[in-house]
């Protein structure tokens, strides 16, 4: 009812008719290209904005309120401001590399962006290996972050680059077994298939105890992942100002502000499709009446809800929670959250091969 | 201890200490040659102990100046008020009693950087407040400044 | 801390690491104010604190030597902006003295609750900063949220929301507002709801323990030998409290106790000083419903002069031992003034107790002292 797969299929078709395959590809190319980037820019303004209501809500404030309805267009007029802003460099400062580190990061996230399946048939690049290529395009953030704070010749920035490489390296870690412990489960990479494989009931339920282990670990090790509180280390603006963004300003520190956005949306988008059942309405075997109720909601209401509340819950850990320090991040990681995580792959494989979770 | 006890030791310990007991705390005047000698008998003897040094200050007067210096000890509770001046006002040198009492170390500085009175075996003697290359000690009362000061 | 010595793991000269200058401040958002620090670092480890202050220095103590005893008043609050009423009647205990001048119980019990109030608004603010310092942004707006209903008291009881001036030598500007005590009740009732949620939010928090507990110890020698005073002395174990040791107001005739720890790490500083918050409010509820009559001020002469000789004035400000030395000539002005400042003697101790841990702990460290660079600088 709601599949998105025939009128793909029917712009396709009517490209192709009427023009050659070459530019018919290219033409599709640049629809995709200008979708996605829309998106993406839609997607900075909402969630800085959402960002700054859920904040506020938590601090007993009402965060902006000035423009437009209930302060809505104030991400617009911020976005407005930073790009009239000038953007400053530091003198001593590597020009290149400096300049080139925004880009790393914007365009890293932008094409993780890519294979997100917002719908049935609505998904750009429905890749075979769909979560390795998640996990390993989202890793190139951190060549980014790293070049920020070199090139800007400024010791904050380099502790900060340093926090965020040892920092991302080792909650790479985490993130690819917790998926890995789920594709144990879903024998596949590929994303559209994965959820397909939850039209019975989505795995955080099927899955049994293994899955929202998994679950839970994912979540922690990704919010590490992106740079979020309570892991920001790498910007920890109490004690490194601005950790590796301090020399940006005006647009380019919007890009690194974006990026996070995005890269958090991102980890939304995996944690709902792999453990959530992405566009995949709530279904439970058996219930015929009830899952027919279920499909009404249009599955792209189902894919955002289940993004906006993995959104939220990242929001609400930041707005509470004391930073970590250094070595106990570390720590965390390499004491708790790898061993956990191996003895967690192990039990699930157990499962798995028992045939102990539900709809085998 | 009682401040007549106190009087009685601390006299013992020095030649030319000299006692001021018409104010609220003992007043004890220690000759400069004798200052670090006293001021570690003061925080060492277990009837003394003051080791909890609470004020330290330079006063300016018309022919010297003076470091005065506010002991307690957090044992008996008692409080002393130790005083050394310098020889006069051009040359200002005493001993540091940074070795004896930790914080004096940024109050000697403090002193130093707006009193001008110059401390022998100071670890770190700089200016604490005003910048390096400032000249003068602001709080003598001679300090002339007629960009900084308003004079009414 | 152990410092792994790298010339034994690493073989050669080339991994070695190199140690590098930075310099914290003077503008820093956990500097809290205009400090530098000078900070020799090893990677992530501080080897070596130097603090450089007088960025906001305005030689107050010289200022004074000009000023009438009723103009010094107004200078104080311009020092711990946090305690000012503490400063204020520090300068109005000290001429009082001098002048043997005893004020009604009025103003005493008045000046008990007033002193108590910006205790607690001192804390609140404290406590929301050192959240804001550790990463959790929400405590800071929690903290000012409370701290609103103190600074709307004081605004109601003499028109000033942070530097009050409510004390002159010799009594009070003027009677209490009618809604005083009304206010105050609420307040006192309202925040004994809130400090527990202070404790679920901060207090218990994993990390934050985590962040705290063993970090930054100071020894009770150390405390004494640095004059560390207030709460981060006594939670090191140093009775250092000045309205035990030398009663002034009606500390006498109320019952608090002195918050006394051992342990004299992060954690029992931050414990120490919402101890110290409950004590607080015990005081005012004894207080406030029995404000005696009286006279609110007593008289003085039209130019204040002390009489020839030295006065001491020690009181207890939110930060601790608070000092007025005053030198007169019996003249209009003193001789000599000098602030005997808290924050002054606390801050020095950083380099001591701070040595050798990570960055992130520093700045722990720095905020569980609670420093006001104003106070120190003068």
């Amino acid at each position: 009812m709601y599949d998105f797969t025939d009128l793909v299929r029917s712009i396709h078709e009517s490209l192709v008719a009427s023009l050659s395959p070459g530019m018919a590809a290219l033409v599709e190319w640049i629809i995709i290209g200008a979708i996605f980037l829309g998106f993406f820019a839609l997607l900075g303004l909402v969630l800085v904005y959402v960002e700054r209501k859920v904040c506020a809500f938590f601090q007993l404030r009402l965060g902006p309120m000035r423009v437009g309805f209930w302060g809505t267009a104030q991400t617009l007029a911020d976005t407005l401001k930073l790009l009239l802003k000038e953007p400053i460099m530091n003198k001593r400062a590597d020009k290149f590399l400096f300049n080139f580190a925004p880009f790393i990061i914007i365009i890293s996230s932008l094409i993780v962006l890519s294979v997100t399946p917002f719908a049935p048939g609505l998904q750009a690049f429905d890749i075979n290996i769909g979560l390795f290529f998640v996990i390993a395009i989202s890793s190139i953030g951190v060549v980014g972050i790293l070049l920020a704070g070199w090139a800007s010749n400024n010791k904050y920035s380099l502790i900060g680059a340093m926090r965020s490489g040892a920092q991302i390296v080792s909650y790479e870690l985490s993130v690819g077994l917790a998926l890995m412990t789920m594709v144990v489960l879903t024998g596949s990479l590929q994303l559209s298939e994965i959820i397909a494989s939850q039209a019975d009931g989505w795995w955080i339920f099927k899955g049994h105890i293994p899955a929202f282990i998994a679950f839970v670990l994912f979540i922690v090790a990704s919010t590490a992942e992106v740079n979020r509180g309570p892991f920001d280390l790498a910007e920890a603006e109490s004690e490194l100002t601005a950790g590796f963004h301090t020399e940006y300003s005006g647009m380019k520190f919007a890009f690194f502000f974006l990026a996070e956005f995005v890269n958090m949306f991102i980890v939304a988008v995996i944690a709902a499709t792999v453990f959530l059942g992405g566009w995949m309405p709530f279904h439970i075997g058996g219930l015929d009446g009830f899952n027919q109720i279920m499909d009404f909601i249009p599955p792209i209401l189902w894919f955002f809800g289940k993004v906006a509340f993995i959104i939220f819950l990242m929001m609400w850990f930041k707005w509470t929670f004391p930073r970590l320090r250094i070595d106990q991040l570390l720590t965390l990681e390499w004491k708790y959250l790898l061993p956990l995580n191996l003895m967690n792959i192990v039990l699930m494989a157990f499962v798995v091969y028992m045939g102990w979770y539900f709809g085998n | 201890m009682e401040k007549s006890a106190l009087k009685e030791l601390i006299t013992s310990w020095a030649e030319g200490i000299e006692f001021d007991e018409e104010q609220e705390f003992l007043q004890v005047n220690i000759p400069r040659e004798h200052l670090h000698e006293v001021a570690q008998k003061l925080k060492s003897t277990p009837e003394t102990s003051f080791d909890y040094l609470f004020c330290q200050t330079g006063v300016d007067w018309p022919d010297c100046l003076e470091v005065v210096y506010h002991l307690e000890s957090s044992q008996h509770g008692h409080i002393i008020v130790a005083r050394a001046k310098t020889e006069n006002r051009e040359n200002t040198t005493l001993d540091t009693v940074c070795d004896i009492w930790p914080t004096a170390e940024f109050h000697e500085r403090e002193i130093y950087d707006l009193l001008g009175v110059v401390f022998n075996n100071h670890p770190d003697l700089r200016r604490l407040l005003l910048t390096d290359e400032w000249e003068g000690h602001p709080l003598r009362k001679d300090y002339v400044d007629d960009i900084n000061m308003i004079n009414y | 801390m152990e410092v792994v010595d790298k010339d034994k793991t690493i073989p050669g000269d080339a991994l070695k690491s190199q140690e590098y200058f930075v310099n914290m401040g003077p503008q820093h958002p956990s500097t809290h104010g205009v400090l530098r620090l000078v900070l020799t670092i090893d990677g992530e480890i501080v080897k070596r604190i130097e603090p450089h202050i007088g960025y906001i220095h305005r030689s107050i103590e010289k200022m004074c030597e000009k000023d009438s005893y009723r103009q010094i008043v107004h200078l104080t609050d311009r020092m711990d902006y946090l305690s000012c009423h503490i400063n204020n009647v520090a300068v109005c205990l000290a001429v009082e003295n001098a002048l043997e001048i005893e004020v009604s119980d009025r103003v005493k019990v008045i000046r008990t609750i007033i002193d108590e109030l910006t205790r607690l608004a001192s804390h609140q603010l404290w406590w929301g900063v050192m959240g804001m310092d550790l990463g959790a942004i929400t405590t800071f707006l929690y903290g000012f949220r409370d701290r609103e209903m103190i600074t709307d008291i004081f605004e109601e009881t003499c028109g000033a929301r942070l530097t009050m001036n409510y004390n002159k030598p010799g009594g009070l500007m003027f009677d209490i507002h009618p809604n005083f005590q009304k206010r105050t009740k609420e307040f006192v009732e309202h925040f004994k709801k809130k400090l527990p949620e202070y404790d679920q939010l901060l207090t218990g928090n994993v990390i934050f323990q985590e962040r705290t507990k063993g970090i930054g110890v100071m020894s009770k020698e150390d405390a004494i030998a640095f004059g560390v005073t207030g709460p981060a002395g006594r939670a090191s174990g140093f009775e250092c409290d000045i309205r035990k040791k030398n009663p002034y107001h009606v500390y006498d005739k109320v019952e608090f106790n002195e918050v006394l720890l051992t342990e004299g790490d992060s954690f029992a500083r931050y414990k120490a000083r919402i101890q110290e918050m409950w004590e607080s409010l015990s005081i005012i509820e004894q207080l406030i419903d029995n404000i005696p009559e009286g006279p609110i001020e007593e008289k003085t002469n039209a130019v204040i002069k002390l009489p020839k000789g030295e006065f001491y004035q020690r009181v207890e400000t939110a930060r601790g031992d608070f000092g007025v030395y005053v030198i007169s000539d019996g003249k209009k002005s003193p001789y000599r003034l000098k602030f005997r400042s808290p924050g002054f003697s606390n801050l020095f101790i950083l380099d001591k107790i701070a040595r050798g841990s990570k960055i992130a702990d520093l700045v722990a460290i720095m905020s569980t002292l609670d420093l006001v660079m104003p106070d120190i600088d003068r």
